[in-house]
């Protein structure tokens, strides 16, 4: 996994650490969340860091990290697709599929006391457990803070899709998050 | 507008996401429908919940190394002749030198990120209903306010009389972390003040630059980190600065 010689321009490499290597723990922590694996997340985002140094000299901005973003995308997808072993995970669900509810529908009526807090590991299990889309476009807004309009650029699709699979993802994990509360009573 | 639509809408409006014409929509909804205001109100708890825990993964430092080896190296690596003749011309103190610029270098560069996050930031406060969470020109309110939601305690000055209106404070996201905003107003502009802790402790003299047609003005002083954001002119933006850092000269000799 050695850039080829063709590549080995000291000066590019130096520019390329300067910009791209501080988002290595962003990067580690959305292949984290993409691939819910340690490992995989690991080769996923050296794979990652390769490619953009590759595409480097064709990269105009704006951000960096949305940039390698939308790389590491695209290769914990291809990694999914080659495994075949993942039903659901990166893949696009069906026309529709969006409306599919992960949980029992969330409560009608808002809990009128305070909602419980978790510790952190908990709370990763309740991310983690979103099915994707909807994990994805959540990670990039809270964990990320990413923009509407940056997450549109990593996922390739429109603004509005984002907005609804992020009300998705949080209507998701209010009920995740309700029905442990109840199961931690 | 429908509660279906403001389900999807209250999510954009919590992000900061929506114009102000729907935002006002959105918002003038929640005021009349108690179910959607609940649901509001539920979202961002949990919005919160999840900005304090640390939900990041740290990459493991062997993935740090196989990237740095699989990147051509920055520089070639001199000869075993070059390092002896180096050491005759003294090149200890320059390769401390070199160190000492690789360093600055790097800071430079994660200053220029924290800077473009504080100006998001900035941007993100102006956008409807996401300016304050504490709406105060008493700086007796706004500090207490802060205890207990961050790690730090902002400094929170009274700056009227010099021509800085205290507005209020607000929890805000930079770097990852929270951190405190302390708002200013002059005449229509707005001054973000953010504060964030630093383990560095030595008091580091203002620095003014200019990022998407915004002044920021960053200093550092017994430990905490200070950046104001404004569309302020530099000169008005220095001001604020200096009456700020000596106002907390005289409150610590006071």
């Amino acid at each position: 996994m050695v850039v080829n010689a063709s590549q080995d321009d000291p000066e590019k490499a130096r520019r390329f650490r300067e910009a791209a290597l501080p988002y290595l723990d962003d990067a580690y922590t959305l292949a984290r969340y993409l691939l819910r694996d340690a490992a995989d997340a690991e080769d996923a985002v050296q794979e990652c860091y390769l490619r953009a140094y590759k595409h480097f000299d064709s990269y105009r901005g704006p951000a960096m990290k949305p940039w390698l973003f939308a790389i590491l995308r695209n290769v914990c997808r291809a990694e999914y697709a080659r495994r075949k072993t993942a039903p659901t995970a990166v893949e696009e669900l069906p026309e529709g599929g969006e409306q599919t509810p992960m949980w029992n529908e969330a409560p009608e009526t808002p809990e009128k006391q305070m909602l419980r807090r978790f510790d952190g590991d908990t709370v990763r299990k309740l991310v983690a457990a979103l099915a994707e889309p909807f994990r994805e476009t959540f990670v990039l807004r809270e964990i990320q803070n990413l923009s509407y309009r940056e997450i549109a650029d990593v996922a390739a699709v429109p603004v509005g899709t984002v907005m609804s699979r992020l009300a998705r993802a949080r209507a998701m994990l209010r009920s995740a998050w309700l029905a442990e509360q109840e199961r931690a009573k | 507008m429908t509660c279906e639509e403001a389900e999807v809408l209250i999510h954009a409006l919590i992000d900061g996401e929506l114009d102000a014409g729907h935002a006002r929509e959105v918002e003038a909804h929640i005021e009349g429908c108690a179910h959607c205001a609940a649901l509001m109100k539920e979202y961002q708890e949990i919005r919160q919940a999840i900005a304090e825990s640390d939900l990041r993964y740290k990459a493991p430092l062997e993935l740090r190394r196989k990237i740095e080896k699989a990147l051509p190296q920055p520089q070639a690596a001199p000869s075993r002749r070059s390092v002896l003749r180096g050491f005759a011309m003294g090149s200890a103190v320059s390769a401390m030198a070199a160190t000492g610029l690789v360093a600055i270098v790097l800071r430079n560069d994660d200053e220029q990120r924290i800077e473009n996050e504080v100006v998001s930031a900035h941007l993100r406060s102006l956008q409807a209903g996401h300016l304050i969470d504490v709406v105060s020109t008493d700086q007796h309110t706004v500090k207490p306010w802060f205890n207990g939601k961050l790690d730090v305690s902002p400094p929170v000055i009274d700056l009227t009389a010099q021509g800085f209106t205290l507005i209020g404070g607000r929890l805000d996201y930079v770097n990852a972390r929270e951190i405190g905003a302390v708002v200013y107003k002059r005449r229509q502009h707005v001054i973000n003040l953010f504060v964030a802790q630093t383990a560095n402790t030595e008091r580091k003299t203002a620095k003014v630059s200019t990022l998407q047609g915004f002044n920021i003005r960053r200093w550092s002083d017994r430990g905490l980190n200070y950046w104001a954001v404004s569309d302020l002119g530099a000169d008005e933006l220095s001001e604020f600065g200096d009456k700020f850092e000596s106002a907390m000269r005289a409150n610590k000799e006071g």
